[in-house]
């Protein structure tokens, strides 16, 4: 599942979007109608907002019967960290990938 | 001030009790580096050009262009890390080095990447877009994925 950073970024550049993926983070799995409720805006219009957030890696989606029930996908929001901190965690947990090559090693 | 002038490194050390040759090898030949960092087509040559990749991810394509900068044996090693592909032109583009040092019984790994620059962290949080950092619930996740 690969989407360019542009797609996340205007995905989250909306305030209803970023609304509606913040509850799902909160709330867990929603269908369309429950959030509608709150949302401030119509069905359709939620509908639209929950496929560009799906489309940007944000929102995963599960159909049960008629029903779509939506939830956040977390691991969408990895670009936001930055550089630094990606490489440092990247790093750390290749040495450790490192070390246990070089046990192997002296088998 | 020029901001392409400012950059910053990333350093991470180990002291790890194996050989200098053992810790060499694994840094230096594919099979071996492909079990602990990632795939590739790396050859201890100064001037060679080489990829890691692993799966893209939201964000990254998961390609990263090097070339060979220096080769020490049992000392040093340095290669370019940059963005690629669609991503080259305002990617980040950093050095990696490696140095090695023997200590009693241990060798220490010592590894900077090094030319994070200002608009790297631009770039990164599409500040493009005038988006905002104001993201409440989405910044402790964001948190805790680190």
């Amino acid at each position: 599942m690969h989407s360019a950073p542009d797609d996340l970024f205007k995905a989250l550049a909306d305030p209803t979007r970023r609304a509606l993926l913040e509850r799902l983070l909160r709330e867990g799995e929603l269908n369309v109608r429950a959030l509608t409720e709150q949302s401030g805006v119509s069905q359709p219009a939620v509908s639209k907002h929950l496929g560009v957030l799906r489309q940007a890696g944000l929102v995963l989606e599960r159909p049960q019967g008629r029903v779509v029930h939506y939830r956040a996908e977390p691991k969408g929001l990895a670009p936001l960290m930055d550089w630094m901190r990606f490489y440092a965690v990247f790093w750390d947990e290749r040495m450790d990938r490192l070390e246990a090559l070089l046990n192997r090693m002296d088998q | 001030m020029n901001a392409d002038t400012l950059t910053r490194t990333v350093t991470v050390e180990r002291r790890v009790p194996h050989s200098l040759d053992k810790v060499w090898r694994a840094l230096t030949q594919a099979p071996l580096l492909e079990d602990w960092l990632m795939a590739n087509d790396f050859q201890p040559k100064v001037g060679h050009r080489f990829t890691f990749h692993m799966a893209p991810m939201p964000g990254w394509n998961g390609v990263t262009d090097c070339e060979v900068l220096t080769v020490v044996p049992g000392k040093e090693l340095s290669y370019t890390w940059n963005a690629s592909g669609d991503e080259a032109a305002t990617g980040i583009r950093t050095v990696v080095k490696w140095t090695l040092e023997q200590l009693d019984g241990a060798v220490l790994v010592r590894m900077d990447q090094s030319g994070f620059r200002e608009q790297d962290q631009r770039n990164f949080m599409g500040a493009k877009y005038g988006w905002e950092r104001n993201l409440g619930e989405l910044e402790r996740v964001v948190a805790g994925l680190a």
